[in-house]
């Protein structure tokens, strides 16, 4: 009996519960968490009772409505919209092609940098330099050019165009940290047993990789939503009929706009703060729980 | 020394290629060609025809490839449509406020980011090391748009300590009034996107002086006697700062991206401001130049820093 509890204590423990020890001692970290949950659930969960044609519809009479005038909580905009009902939508469209650009582009950028880390040589030569050209490309500019030439424009083109140059970062972390696990005894012993690297790759290699993953996944997931709103922001983001918190932000650029009537733009900026700003304290709080030596728990 | 570098601008020309290739094929994907802008209804259908002919718009791909290239090479980007002038024209004076701009915006950047990044390695583990590490997880977080018309509204409509927008006052005359009028439009856009550029600098050099400090050099410093301010400035601070002299072209690359935002959020007539200016009147000929020009700078960007880094870390050097 004494035996088993002796090897439970020296057992690791798993990540999940290295993250919630983490968590239980950091309360900036725990309230981020909390407080991201409850926001995105309460962004969709209105969002969900709402009818966007009902909202996007144009009323003159309510045009820039102060905050509570004719029942709207945060006033209305140009076109006479009900400011938080706009808010509500365009922050469940920007989480939601932030999401959708994050899972596509860590996918693609995973199995980018772990092939490449893993097998080495020419090919990680080869793959390397493809990684330093798309780098060196001036994103922004051509993602804008290339939303503005491609036909049928939509949502998932747009997540598409986006996710073709947000998944450098995640291929170069993982590919240094393949790099790094390849070399290890275990992927040897495992390569000598006749294991396919198949195999070595994504059950062997992958779960060793997942704590750096779930910590980069979160801090692309917030700067994903920063760069989809920018360019919502400049015109060349989401179309126009689905509206962003960045295209709720572009209203600023008129210059009476974002003097006097700053209940039409401030918001949606207070939201995109809030949420880039807790969840990147999650990934950071997520990074300590990975690294030993940082840990706070 | 002179074979690294050698080495690295090798590596550049076929880089340099591929580009172009992907901004011609980019460009054949936009509409209209060079005569779009002078059509009117009075154009002779088969007059225009014979002048795409003699353009060689009918060629094939790669011969106007090589039109294209060549005449690139001569400074030729063909016509803007929408200012009927030379493209070089209309660019070179927008490119001299982005030139201005981005150096005010570099030196902010280092002056910020260098004392910030020195006292959280010196302070490790103090008040002061998780004040500026909490600034610094504020300014990785922080999307520089928003920010920027925060920073905008705060400074320019609010309290309205500087203008709004634009690179110059109209009533500035003089020399020094020029000058300081310029200054006056480029303190707010350059010392909001410096505070956010200050990231990747300040990280890089604290973590530098933390790894130093246990350095066994330091140690046998200490040991010797030598006093704890020396040891800072003689014998960490030389390692610690070199390498971040090699940041300096990649600073140009990440500026180039962000001055699409600052230029059209401050109204400022630079090449950002251009480049989705002509993007919303369709004006392709400047837009294909932009992309190409912004391509090359940031190649000669990352040529600098690796450079900069061969000359100050002999380790990577090829033999």
């Amino acid at each position: 009996m004494t035996n088993s509890k002796e090897t439970q204590a020296v057992k690791t423990p798993s990540t999940m519960k290295v993250i919630w020890q983490e968590f239980r001692h950091d309360r900036v970290a725990m309230f981020s968490l909390v407080f991201t949950i409850v926001l995105i659930l309460g962004i969709f969960i209105y969002a969900a009772s709402l009818n966007l044609e009902k909202v996007t519809n144009v009323n003159i009479f309510a045009q820039y409505d102060k905050p509570g005038q004719d029942g709207f909580l945060l006033g209305a905009d140009e076109g006479g919209r009900d400011g938080l009902k706009m808010l509500v939508i365009g922050a469940r469209n920007s989480i939601m092609i932030g999401f959708a650009v994050t899972v596509i582009s860590s996918l693609f950028g995973i199995i980018y940098g772990m092939i490449s880390g893993f097998y080495g040589g020419w090919l990680d030569n080869g793959m390397m330099r493809i990684y330093d050209f798309i780098n060196i490309l001036p994103e922004i500019m051509i993602i804008i050019v290339l939303v503005t030439i491609v036909p049928k424009y939509n949502s998932w083109t747009f997540i598409i165009i986006m996710s073709c140059f947000m998944w450098l970062s995640t291929a170069r972390l993982i590919r240094s940290k393949a790099l790094a696990e390849s070399k290890r005894d275990y992927v040897s012993a495992s390569r000598t047993s006749g294991t396919s690297d198949f195999k070595i790759l994504f059950r062997e290699v992958l779960p060793n990789l997942s704590s750096i993953i779930i910590v980069d996944t979160t801090l692309s997931f917030a700067g994903n939503i920063g760069i989809e709103t920018g360019l919502s922001f400049l015109g060349f983001g989401l179309p126009d009929s689905t509206p962003s918190l960045g295209t709720l932000i572009s209203y600023a650029q008129d210059p009476d706009v974002i003097g006097s009537k700053p209940w039409v733009w401030l918001p949606a900026a207070v939201i995109i703060l809030v949420l880039t700003l807790s969840i990147s304290y999650i990934g950071q709080a997520l990074r300590r729980a990975g690294d030993a030596q940082q840990r706070r728990g | 020394m002179w074979k690294t570098i050698l080495r690295r601008v090798v590596i550049m020309i076929p880089q340099i290629v591929i580009l172009s290739l992907l901004v011609f094929i980019l460009a054949k994907f936009m509409p209209g060609d060079p005569f779009t802008g002078s059509i009117t209804p009075q154009t002779d259908a088969s007059q225009l025809h014979a002048l795409k002919v003699q353009a060689g718009l009918y060629d094939p791909w790669y011969t106007q490839y090589v039109h294209w290239v060549v005449n690139m090479f001569h400074g030729d980007f063909g016509t803007s449509y929408q200012f009927k002038e030379p493209v070089m024209a209309v660019i070179g004076g927008r490119a001299v406020n982005t030139l201005w701009l981005s150096l005010f915006t570099v030196i902010l950047t280092y002056l910020i980011a260098i004392p910030l990044g020195l006292l959280a390695g010196r302070y490790e583990d103090t008040n002061l090391d998780r004040g500026i590490m909490f600034f610094n997880y504020v300014t990785y977080a922080i999307p520089l748009f928003v920010f920027l018309v925060l920073g905008l509204w705060l400074f320019g409509y609010v309290l309205g300590w500087f203008p709004s927008g634009g690179s110059i006052s109209l009533s500035a005359n003089g020399f020094f009034g020029n000058a300081l009028s310029r200054l006056y439009h480029m303190i707010l856009p350059g010392v909001l996107t410096a505070l956010l550029s200050t990231t990747s600098t300040v990280q890089y050099l604290r973590s530098e002086i933390v790894d130093q400090k246990h350095q066994d050099m330091v140690a046998t410093a200490r040991a010797k006697g030598v006093p704890e301010r020396k040891v800072f400035s003689r014998h960490i601070l030389r390692n610690s700062l070199l390498p971040i002299a090699a940041f300096m072209g990649y600073s140009i690359t990440g500026l180039l991206g962000g001055s699409v935002f600052v230029e059209q959020i401050f109204v400022y007539p630079g090449m950002g401001q251009l480049f989705l200016n002509s993007i919303s009147n369709r004006d392709f000929s400047v837009i294909t130049a932009l992309v190409m020009i912004y391509g090359i700078l940031a190649l000669f960007g990352t040529l600098l820093s690796d450079i900069i880094m061969s000359i100050v870390d002999p380790r990577i050097r090829i033999k």
